[in-house]
């Protein structure tokens, strides 16, 4: 005979749509509370996301039969439903993808072993505190068998991770400024360090925890139920009314005020779609020149940094985020100050496509495919219509956003006209972007509500899916150059 | 054209000499293309844009095409085309979309002829008609091809690879308006120049991108392509259906692909990363290259053939600013360096081995293998192909037939299953050990078994205060040499021994009793009689003492050879084996059950045994128990080594395991691994499944108890509709329905399922075994006789 070990975890087992969960849970809750007396956590956030209303994200799971399935695979897979995938339930091409990947690397055959993946996560999500992806990956790191010192800072990992951790510390804020002698410090061989395979392996996990950190924040994710922050055992108030209610539209107060805001900002797409026209229709005539290209990178480089992010609102992380990363002070530095010139990363000498591919497959086989899909499908992806239009060639768009966080990063195109993004990105818009890619941490629900106002969530989750993959590629690319050059 | 191909073919490849040499570029180059005589080269990059000639001796810069104060991202080239009808005609890709032409003849230090600039994104090739001096064609990242006319100042017409990024355009060498191109997503397209609206044919040639094809220059139909999959295509292009004839595995992506001019079956490869060198293949030979050349330090990114008549002749450009002219004749062979030799094992020990026929015939006069093995020679020849120029290689094929019974494992599997590696006190587990040993006739091996368990087994329990108090006094000694130990009569069994050692030792304790350790007696001849009295198996002497005699018999059988080692508590178990902390929960429940229990009764026992043996055991008082084990290590170290290069794994990792913690930190993990690893391989190969499993669950290598956690997935399908589950869980994917149904109480099992591997049902771990108790039929009434062990 043999046995066979399913997860028992939590109540969620039972159902798979969330809402017979609530249901469900809200049942126990009167159950227990009459017979046991056990003190039973509730829910701080409602809903996914902080940003997004409830109602709108569980009707797509319940319309969507593939969202569904891919839903019921991720729970099978994982035992959990996280908020994240919940709220990419709005694109289930990409989702699909996404999870795939992310299984893989977590889960599947590789050179690292799984509690140092759940490490490696925790420490790049760390590195712009978010906290959210810190839980839950703390949880996974126990269950596969982490050491619980580990937690208590970097200083308690081993030597190896340790090493890691000013890798993490550049590519998370200046990938830039990334060399082979970094690479050579981590690969040279002594007794605590890495293989070219793992480090690979490192690299993506690093940069994938990065890039999901901008995505939580930028859409407000909430913390899971049975994380630090995601639950409360407080009984509910009698109105059964909190803050968050209101913050994420649940409650009643804040259709007015969307009324309002759609009649000041009518237009605002008309006028965008517009611009596109034009660019579209004029690109010939107009015939810049050679020299007035470069300068307009330059000048959009330099405008990128005066996008100044919000510094107001100071977030405290609720677990001790920061043991999990030394030196705080480290951030996004503007990628060209005065004094310390960068040379521009230009993409015709090192694509992802071309060299990034290539060595990725070479030393951690599949996750370069796999990258790939992922990476064509958020550029690709589009449904053709822009908030109520239909039809639209989004193209333009996407690739204007595309190429303004590679260019915060200093990668550069040559056959792009940068002169398109100051068109086409206003700039509300802009100043979420950089600060969802820069430092994450600091996006606020207002940022996220300020840009593209008629825009529906699922566009701006869209976009936000973008925002992420677009700056994965680009701390890849740094990193991969790195790694090529210490190679040859 | 006709005319002037003939005239270049007369020119021949007598025209040229030169040899191996390059030039430094102040950049690195994107691409690089000869003029039509040969004589001139142009190289092209972000930062370069230069015409060499091609001197006897060297290169030397021409003309310098990058002019202006600011030169503007036209010069930053993809990639280059020298026109090969007109001497002065060059086109440029630029990496902003630009196509530019350039016209050698003008005046002026600019030699910019025409720009267009219809591309939106990158061009990433240009290429003229070979025989149209007009025609010029382009593929661009934004999925068109553009065909240009240069007396016009736009393009002509427009072939759309419905937004799929085009990597390469090549015209075809015979066909006069046909062209392939190749695209990023794998596929390759030909187009009728005169039909702009529609490809005349589409294939899928790679996974992922192609980089790069290459008409065939005589034969009409051979396409190569190269793809960023690793592989080298060629297409016959002739049939219905484009049909892939041949196909080269490389190691790198494959940047570019160029048949080599009068060779029909040669073309060089270079490669888009990590690969620095140039390959030339005969693609009826695809594993081995034919020619490499290894000059460069960085990627290459540009080849071409120095003259379209000439195969001896071939420059690269590459990333690291460099400039190669290579000669055929300097080109490594590795097919020199590749041994044409093969060795296979048959399926009942047979060896077959092929070699160079030279290599065998000059081996003739050997003597035969000593295990007296016939050997077939049987000598192939392959049909020699004469436009091949692969060295043609006779071989001999040797079969050695095993004698079934001479190279017989029986003792090693006897010797796997009846060994004790835990569960009893150390002692008996040598004991034991030993007794298997020369029950299967192999007597060094029992020897060592008693030896070590005379060495390890402590006698401090025993030994008074009064000796250790000598002892210490004599801290001076050189107590290296105070002890040795001989073994010589290898039939001997333990019990013969230990009736000795009690003899001994009431000599020894003559010795001892007046206070003065024997070492302090220095010259104890007694003693040393004693020693090499034929059965005497231990020698108590000082190195002064110890005369020739007994130091040769020493070295012959080193083996046997052992160092007392003290151990420093009485007796010492082995560390219980510690789960691996990501093991599995039910494993832990299993665990709880029975091992545990073993080791420790063993504990609660090893008391007894200890003292009843120190009693007799005759050594004990002579040794100083404050002699660092670590002292004697090194010699128990050496032994293990010896064994298992003797390729006797085997002990190496049984006396690993009963020694424990005496001595496993003296040998350094990985060796252990390695050892571990060797043996468990062994075990697996002989089905030996129980021990192996035992041995990976008492070592105390990390890396090898994990092999117990390793794999173990269980593949299961549904119960309703008997299909695969491809999740983990316990809902299907397919019929949506619960699969893990327990079939006593009929709820979904979370947890421990349990099931019968006879007719597969099962349910909740306690259900189970609660039913099967009361009945021996399968609770869902399906009539199997389940069993519940």
């Amino acid at each position: 005979m043999r046995h066979a070990v399913a997860p028992t975890e939590n109540v969620e087992n039972n159902s798979f749509t969330v809402t017979d969960l609530l249901k469900i849970c809200t049942h126990c809750e009167r159950l227990s509370k009459k017979d046991l007396g056990v003190r039973i956590p509730r829910p701080l956030g409602n809903g996914p996301s902080r940003f997004i209303p409830e109602k709108e994200i569980l009707q797509v799971s319940k319309v969507d039969a593939r969202t569904q399935t891919i839903f019921e695979d991720a729970f099978a897979a994982l035992g959990r439903l996280d908020n994240i995938s919940l709220v990419m339930g709005f694109h289930p091409q990409y989702l699909e993808s996404f999870l795939r990947t992310q299984h893989y690397l977590l889960q599947m055959d590789g050179p690292l072993s799984l509690h140092y993946r759940h490490y490696i996560g925790i420490m790049a999500a760390a590195r712009h505190q978010c906290s959210y992806l810190v839980n839950l990956h703390v949880n996974d790191f126990l269950q596969v068998g982490g050491d619980h010192k580990w937690l208590n800072g970097l200083d308690g990992a081993p030597q190896k991770l340790q090493h890691l951790g000013e890798l993490n510390k550049i590519l998370a804020h200046r990938p830039w400024l990334l060399t082979k002698e970094h690479i050579e410090h981590l690969l040279k061989a002594e007794e605590h360090s890495w293989s070219l395979a793992e480090l690979i392996h490192a690299v993506v996990l690093l940069t994938h925890y990065h890039s999901l950190a901008s995505f939580t924040f930028g859409c407000g994710i909430t913390p899971e139920i049975h994380c630090d922050g995601g639950h409360t055992f407080r009984p509910p108030s009698l109105s059964q009314y909190c803050v968050c209610d209101i913050a994420n539209g649940n409650g009643h107060a804040n259709h007015h005020d969307d009324l309002l805001g759609n009649q000041e900002v009518s237009g605002e797409v008309e006028v965008l779609m517009e611009r596109m026209k034009q660019l579209q229709e004029c690109r010939d005539e107009e015939e810049a020149s050679q020299e007035e290209m470069a300068t307009r990178f330059e000048r959009e480089k330099t405008e990128s940094m005066l996008v100044v992010t919000a510094e107001d609102e100071e977030c405290v992380p609720s677990r001790d985020v920061s043991r999990h990363f030394e030196d705080p002070s480290y951030g996004y530095k503007d990628f060209s100050r005065r004094g310390e010139h960068v040379p521009t990363f230009r993409v015709q000498d090192y694509s992802w496509e071309d060299h990034g591919f290539s060595l990725v497959n070479r030393l951690y086989p599949d996750v370069g495919q796999m990258l790939d899909e992922k990476f064509q499908m958020a550029y690709n992806l589009t449904y053709n219509t822009m908030a109520m239009h239909k039809d639209v060639d989004t193209s333009m768009l996407r690739r204007a956003i595309w190429n303004y966080i590679h260019c915060m990063f200093g990668i550069r195109y040559d056959d792009y006209d940068y002169g398109e993004i100051n068109q086409l990105l206003d700039r509300s818009f802009k100043i979420y972007i950089k600060t969802m890619v820069c430092s994450p941490e600091k996006t606020t629900k207002r940022m996220y509500e300020s840009f593209w106002r008629q825009f529906q969530h699922s566009e701006k989750v869209h976009v936000n899916l973008l925002l992420m993959e677009a700056r994965m590629q680009a701390e890849l690319l740094y990193a991969l150059r790195a790694i090529t050059r210490y190679m040859t | 054209m006709e005319k002037m191909s003939r005239v270049t073919t007369a020119l021949g490849s007598s025209a040229f000499s030169g040899r191996t040499m390059f030039c430094h570029l102040d950049a690195p180059a994107n691409a690089i293309s000869v003029c039509r005589d040969a004589t001139q080269v142009v190289v092209a990059g972000r930062n370069i844009f230069k015409i060499y000639t091609l001197e006897e001796e060297q290169f030397v810069e021409k003309l310098n095409l990058r002019v202006g104060r600011k030169p503007s991202l036209n010069f930053s080239c993809a990639d280059v085309m020298w026109h090969q009808m007109e001497e002065n005609l060059l086109a440029t890709a630029a990496t902003n979309g630009a196509v530019v032409t350039w016209n050698l003849g003008k005046p002026s230090r600019n030699k910019q002829d025409q720009l267009f600039t219809e591309h939106k994104r990158t061009v990433n090739k240009v290429c003229f008609h070979p025989t149209e001096v007009y025609m010029l064609l382009s593929g661009s990242q934004d999925g068109f091809m553009k065909c240009f006319d240069l007396r016009k100042k736009e393009s002509v017409s427009t072939f759309s690879g419905q937004s799929e990024s085009v990597r390469d355009v090549q015209f075809s060498m015979k066909d006069y308006f046909t062209f392939a191109a190749s695209f990023e997503n794998g596929n390759v397209q030909l187009w009728d120049i005169r039909r702009p609206d529609r490809y005349e044919r589409m294939f899928t040639a790679h996974t992922g991108p192609v980089f790069c094809c290459d008409w065939h220059p005589d034969d009409r139909g051979w396409l190569a392509t190269g793809g960023r999959d690793k592989m080298v295509k060629v297409w016959d292009m002739t049939t219905n259906r484009a049909k892939e004839i041949h196909c080269v595995q490389t190691i790198a992506s494959v940047a570019r692909v160029k048949w080599r001019p009068e060779r029909k079956w040669h073309l060089a490869t270079c490669s888009m990363m990590v690969d620095h060198n140039i390959y030339v293949w005969d693609i009826r030979r695809p594993f081995i290259p034919f020619a490499t050349f290894e000059e460069h330090k960085d990627v290459t990114t540009g080849i071409v053939w120095r003259h379209q008549h000439d195969p001896y002749f071939l420059l690269s450009g590459s990333k690291d600013s460099t400039l190669y002219q290579h000669m055929f004749k300097d080109a490594s062979r590795p097919v020199d360096k590749a041994n044409p030799e093969g060795l296979c094992f048959g399926l009942f020990g047979d060896l077959a081995f092929a070699a160079k026929e030279s290599l065998i015939s000059s081996d003739a006069n050997r003597k035969p293998y000593p295990g007296g093995d016939r050997r077939y020679p049987i000598f192939f020849f392959k049909k020699p192909d004469p436009t091949e120029q692969f060295a043609h290689v006779s071989s001999a094929l040797s079969v050695f037939e095993t004698d079934l019974d001479s190279n017989r494992m029986d003792w090693f599997v006897k010797t796997a299953r009846l060994y004790l590696l835990s569960g009893k006190p150390f002692a008996e587990l040598c004991d034991h050990n030993a007794k298997v040993a020369r029950e299967l006739n192999r007597p060094q091996v029992s020897t060592t078994w008693t030896m070590l368990r005379i060495m390890f087994s402590d006698p401090a329990n025993l030994t008074t205060p009064g000796p250790n108090h000598n002892i210490s006094k004599l801290g001076t000694l050189p107590l290296m040499n105070s002890f040795s130990m001989k073994e010589m009569g290898s039939g001997m069994g333990s019990e013969s021994r230990l009736e000795r050692s009690k003899g001994e030792s009431r000599q020894d304790n003559i010795h001892l009793e007046p206070g003065n350790s024997h070492i302090s007696n220095n010259n104890d001849e007694n003693e040393e009689t004693e020693g090499s009295e034929g059965q005497a198996e231990y020698m108590f002497g000082d190195a002064e003492l110890d005369d020739d005699d007994l130091y040769s018999m020493e070295h012959d059988n080193q083996t046997e050879e052992q160092e007392y080692i003290l151990p420093q508590e009485a007796f010492q178990l082995r560390h219980e084996i510690m789960d691996n902390p990501s093991a599995p929960e039910h494993l832990q429940q299993d665990k709880a059950d029975s091992p545990h229990v073993s080791g420790n009764e063993a504990e609660v026992m090893c008391l007894t045994p200890i003292e009843s043996f120190s009693l007799i055991s005759i050594s004990q008082p002579l040794f100083s128990p404050h002699l660092p084990a670590s002292f004697f290590c090194p010699v128990v170290r050496e032994m293990l080594s010896y064994y298992a290069e003797q390729g006797d794994v085997q002990m190496a990792v049984s006396v690993l395991i009963v020694l424990g913690d005496r001595i496993r930190k003296e040998i350094d993990d990985l060796t252990q691994e390695h050892w571990y690893m060797s043996y468990i391989d062994l075990l697996q190969r002989f089905e030996l499944w129980n021990v192996s499993n035992e041995v990976i669950k008492l070592s105390t290598c990390s890396a090898i108890t994990c092999l117990n956690q390793a794999s173990t997935t269980l593949h299961i399908n549904c119960s309703n509709c008997k299909r695969p589950m491809s999740n983990k869980g316990w809902i299907c994917d397919r019929c949506h329905q619960c699969a893990s149904v327990c079939a006593v109480c009929h709820h979904v099992v979370k947890g421990l399922f349990v099931w019968c591997q006879g007719c597969s049902h099962g349910g909740h771990l306690e259900h189970m075994m609660n039913w099967l108790k009361s009945s021996s039929h399968c609770p869902a009434g399906c009539g199997h006789l389940c069993e519940y062990t």
